[in-house]
């Protein structure tokens, strides 16, 4: 029974890491590919992790990966605003068929703060 | 508050250490062993609001995987099929979030969910700046995430 959970989970992993980089050559703008890279392969990871305590079955590896989980949980997201917000200032267009804009002409050119 | 919570923690390592068996299965039950007699001694007081949150939090968590499942396989859906489905678009949603652990958390939970982006606060902190991917309708988009996170997470933390 354990046996297929780790099956299951890890191959999802994988999936999902993999899906992440089909998704970085096939997006169509820079702010799309930081998207779905961030969370896919977090959730890919995080699933890999899990796999792994299932094939271990001990109480420090099941207390590493928690561990784990909770940094990449709160980093992922950080690294990623930064560099979306740090390709905002330095003029990373968007996709031409994107709706709308409400950032557009709010920051200050030389402070980069907003107005 | 706090004290509670530290109180059902000291109770649950004492479960563990009298019980003698330190496995993960054993301090869940002791946590909820220590819940259910700190519910039981501080009835009548008016410190019960440590008690409904502790369940609030499971059932966030469960919201947000739920979340990050159902939008993780609606990207995947777009990556792997030929046509491109996304209307994607910065917008700006106002924030009733106050604090500075509200606005953080809120935004690391935007983040997290595929599709969405959160890219800046203004200096106010009254308007968070999200790219989102799936923007049918920017009023509809708004309510979604205010309703959907910002609510629950509010909800947990006041």
């Amino acid at each position: 029974m354990t046996d297929i959970w780790i099956v299951v989970l890890s191959t999802a992993g994988a999936l999902f890491i993999l899906l992440a980089a089909v998704g970085i050559l096939r997006m169509p703008d820079f702010y799309m590919r930081v998207s779905v890279t961030t969370k896919a392969a977090t959730l890919g990871v995080g699933l890999i992790l899990v796999a792994s305590t299932f094939a271990f079955k001990d109480f420090s590896v099941t207390s590493r990966v928690l561990a784990i989980l909770v940094f990449i949980l709160l980093t992922a997201p950080v690294g990623a605003h930064m560099i979306g917000r740090a390709a905002y200032f330095i003029g990373v267009s968007m996709w031409n068929k994107s709706k709308l804009d409400d950032l557009e002409d709010k920051y200050d050119k030389k402070s980069h703060k907003l107005k | 508050m706090r004290s509670l919570f530290l109180m059902n923690i000291l109770l649950t390592l004492v479960w563990a250490a009298l019980t003698g068996k330190f496995d993960y299965g054993n301090f869940i039950f002791g946590f909820i062993l220590s819940y259910a007699v700190l519910w039981v001694i501080t009835r009548g007081t008016d410190r019960a609001k440590y008690f409904s949150r502790v369940p609030k939090i499971l059932v966030f968590f469960g919201f947000f995987i739920k979340e990050l499942i159902k939008a993780n396989i609606q990207v995947a859906y777009d990556v792997i099929t030929p046509r491109n489905y996304m209307k994607p678009a910065i917008v700006g949603i106002p924030l009733d979030a106050e604090t500075e652990l509200e606005i953080t958390l809120l935004a690391n939970f935007i983040t997290l969910t595929p599709g969405t982006l959160s890219m800046d606060v203004s200096d106010d902190k009254k308007t968070i700046y999200v790219h989102a991917m799936y923007v049918e309708d920017k009023e509809a988009f708004i309510q979604s995430i205010k309703n959907g996170f910002e609510r629950k997470l509010l909800d947990i933390l006041r």
